[in-house]
C-alpha cells in the first residue's frame, strides 16, 4: 500500500467512526462522555486488530460488532441512567411492552379527563355547601390524575382496585365523620376538621404515587421518578396558573369597561373547569417530558440553595437574639413546618436533578449547611414548643405539628448525615438519594394517621 | 465459547472488581485481562462493559477519573475503592460456595455424555 492509500484510508476510518458516533448519539441515554468512553474502546479494538494483520476497514467492522447490538448497548445505559432519559421525549420502547398511541390521542384522552373532572366539580359546586365543598374538591382534582396515570401505566386490576377503595374510603372518612364546628357567626370548621382537609391531598397524593409507579411502588427509581413528577407538575402548575391569571385579569378589566360582569361566570364556570384542565395538561405535559422545566430545575436549585441558607442563618440568629419565645403559640411551629418542607422539597428537587455521576461539590457542602442550619433553627423552636405544649397540654393542632416536625427533623437530620458521608467520600450519592426515596411514604403514611385517627383521638374537636 | 447471558451477567461484577483490584485500569484493557484471564474462552459484548462500570460507579464500588490514552484521547479510567474490595469479597465467598456445590455435582454425576460427543 502506498503512502497516499494509506492516508485515504485513515481518512475513510475517521469518516466511519465520525458516523458511528452520531449513529450511538441518537440514543437518548447516550451522553458525549459516554460515547468518547466507548470511542477510545472502539479504537483500540481497531488498532489492535489491524496490528493482527486485518485491514483497516475490516478491523472497524469487527470491532462495532464486538461492541454488540446498539439497542441492547443503549437499553442497559438507559436502565443504569434513568434520570437521562427524563430528558427525552422518546423512550426506548421496551421488546413486548405496548408503544404508547400517538401524541394527539394522549392530549385527546387528557381533555376528555379534564372535562369529566370539570362536570364532577361542577356538580360539586352547585350541590354541597363551602365546607363541604372545600373537603372534596381534592376527590375530584387528584384522582383525576391518579386514573389518568393508572390507565396510561395500565396498572392491574388489583392494584387499581386497591386505589380506588383507598380513596373511597377517605371520601366516606371526611365526609361521615360528625366534625365539631367552632360556635359564632358563620360556621367555621374546628380544629380537626381543618388538619383533616389540609392531610387529605397528602394521602390521595401518596396513592397517585401508586398509580405513576404503575403498581410496582417499591421501586426507588420509580419514586424518584415521581419525586421528579412532582416538582414539575408543581413548576408548570405555577407557569399556567400565572398565565391565566393574566388572561383572567385582562378579561374583567375588558369586560368591566363594557359594561358586563365577568366574577359570576369566574366562579360557577370558569374555575371549576379551568382548574382541573390546568391540573391535567400540566401532568401531561410532564409526562411527555417537555425539557424546557428539566433544564430549569437545576438552576432554580442552584439559585435557591443559597438564599435558603442565608435565609435560615438570619432566622437563626433572629431568634437568639430576639426576645424569648414567651408570645409563641402554635403559630412558630406550623411556621417552622413550612420552613422544613421548603428545605425537604429544595432538596428532594436538587437530589432528583442531581447528576449520580457527579462527585461531591462546592454545592452538595452548601446543601450540608443548609441541612444543618434548618435542623439548627428548627432545635430552637422546638424546645421552645415543647416546653410550653407540657405546659398547655396537647391539642389536635400541636401533636399534627410536632409530630410533622419531628418526621422532618428525622428527614433532614439523616440526610444531612449521608450528605456528610458523600462530600467526605465516605459515601455515595446513591445513599442519600435512597434515604430520600425509603423515607417519602412515611409522609404520606402520617397523613393518613391525622386524616383517619386524630378525629377519633381529639373527639372531633 | 459461547456461555449463557445470565452466567456471563452474573460473573461479571466480580469478573470487573478482581480485575480493578489489580489496579486502576480502563474499559478496553479490562475487557482484554478478562479474555486472557479466561484464555480467550469468555469474550464478553464489549458495550455492556460500560453500563456495568457506571453502575459500579454509582454504587461507589469503583471511582472514575478521566484521563488521556498514549495518543493523546480522553479515557475514563477505574479504580476500585474500599466498599469495592469489600464487594468483591462478599461476592467471593458467594462464588465459592457455588463453585464448591457446582464441583461436587461435576464429580458425582461426571461429565454428560452429550456434552462429551459435542467435544
Amino acid at each position: 500500500m502506498s503512502e497516499r492509500q494509506r492516508a485515504t484510508t485513515g481518512v475513510d476510518m475517521e469518516a466511519q467512526i465520525d458516523q458511528w458516533r452520531s449513529f450511538v448519539a441518537r440514543r437518548p441515554a447516550m451522553t458525549t462522555d459516554d460515547i468518547a468512553e466507548m470511542e477510545d474502546h472502539l479504537r483500540d479494538q481497531i488498532a489492535d486488530l489491524a496490528a493482527g494483520g486485518l485491514a483497516e476497514d475490516e478491523a472497524f467492522l469487527v470491532a462495532v460488532k464486538r461492541m454488540g447490538n446498539l439497542d441492547d448497548v443503549s437499553r442497559e445505559f438507559a436502565r443504569e441512567h434513568s434520570e437521562r432519559l427524563w430528558r427525552q421525549l422518546v423512550l426506548i420502547p421496551e421488546p413486548g411492552a405496548g408503544v404508547v398511541g400517538s401524541r394527539w390521542r394522549d392530549l385527546g384522552l387528557v381533555i376528555g379527563v379534564a372535562l369529566l373532572a370539570g362536570v364532577a366539580l361542577k356538580i360539586l359546586v352547585e350541590a354541597l355547601d363551602e365546607f363541604a365543598l372545600v373537603r372534596n374538591v381534592v376527590f375530584v382534582l387528584v384522582p383525576a390524575v391518579t386514573g389518568w396515570l393508572a390507565y396510561k401505566r395500565r396498572v392491574s386490576w388489583k392494584v387499581a382496585a386497591v386505589l380506588t377503595a383507598a380513596a373511597a374510603a377517605l371520601v366516606l372518612v371526611v365526609n361521615l365523620y360528625p366534625f365539631d364546628m367552632l360556635p359564632g357567626p358563620g360556621e367555621a370548621p374546628g380544629m380537626t376538621a381543618v388538619l383533616v382537609v389540609v392531610h387529605t391531598p397528602v394521602v390521595l397524593w401518596l396513592l397517585t404515587a401508586v398509580a405513576y409507579a404503575g403498581g410496582d411502588w417499591r421501586s426507588h427509581g420509580r419514586r424518584m421518578d415521581f419525586v421528579r413528577f412532582t416538582g414539575e407538575l408543581a413548576m408548570y402548575l405555577a407557569l399556567i396558573a400565572a398565565g391565566a391569571g393574566v388572561l383572567i385579569a385582562l378579561s374583567v378589566a375588558v369586560w368591566n369597561l363594557a359594561g358586563f360582569d365577568l366574577e359570576p361566570y369566574l366562579e360557577s364556570w370558569i374555575l371549576p373547569f379551568g382548574i382541573p384542565g390546568a391540573i391535567m395538561v400540566a401532568a401531561w405535559l410532564v409526562e411527555v417530558k417537555m425539557d424546557v422545566v428539566e433544564n430549569i430545575a437545576p438552576v432554580l436549585t442552584k439559585v435557591f440553595t443559597p438564599l435558603a441558607l442565608v435565609m435560615l442563618v438570619a432566622m437563626f440568629a433572629v431568634m437568639v437574639l430576639g426576645d424569648s419565645f414567651e408570645a409563641v403559640d402554635r403559630s412558630l411551629l406550623i411556621l417552622m413546618d413550612a420552613v422544613l418542607i421548603l428545605v425537604v422539597a429544595l432538596l428532594l428537587y436538587s437530589i432528583s436533578a442531581h447528576n449520580p455521576m457527579e462527585p461531591a461539590g462546592v454545592f452538595d457542602w452548601l446543601e450540608l449547611g443548609l441541612v444543618v442550619a434548618a435542623l439548627a433553627v428548627d432545635a430552637i423552636a422546638l424546645t421552645a414548643m415543647v416546653s410550653r405544649i407540657a405546659e398547655f397540654g396537647w391539642t389536635a393542632n400541636k401533636t399534627a405539628a410536632v409530630g410533622l416536625n419531628l418526621l422532618l427533623l428525622a428527614h433532614l437530620a439523616w440526610t444531612g448525615w449521608l450528605t456528610l458521608g458523600f462530600v467526605r467520600r465516605t459515601g455515595t450519592f446513591h445513599d442519600v438519594e435512597r434515604w430520600q426515596t425509603r423515607y417519602l411514604p412515611v409522609y404520606g403514611l402520617w397523613a393518613a394517621i391525622v386524616v383517619v385517627v386524630f378525629p377519633l383521638v381529639f373527639r372531633f374537636d | 465459547m459461547r456461555i449463557d447471558k445470565d452466567l456471563v451477567a452474573a460473573s461479571a461484577t466480580p469478573l470487573v472488581l478482581g480485575i480493578l483490584a489489580e489496579g486502576e485500569s480502563y474499559g478496553y484493557a479490562i475487557g482484554k485481562r478478562v479474555a486472557e484471564l479466561s484464555g480467550g474462552r469468555m469474550e464478553w459484548t464489549d458495550g455492556m462493559l460500560y453500563p456495568l462500570l457506571h453502575r459500579l460507579e454509582r454504587l461507589g464500588h469503583v471511582e472514575a477519573t478521566w484521563g488521556r490514552s498514549e495518543s493523546g484521547r480522553r479515557r475514563k479510567h477505574y479504580a476500585i475503592t474500599d466498599a469495592g474490595r469489600q464487594a468483591l469479597a462478599d461476592r467471593q465467598r458467594q462464588w465459592q460456595v457455588v463453585a464448591d456445590t457446582l464441583d461436587n455435582v461435576w464429580r458425582r454425576f461426571g461429565t454428560p455424555p452429550v456434552a462429551e460427543g459435542l467435544a
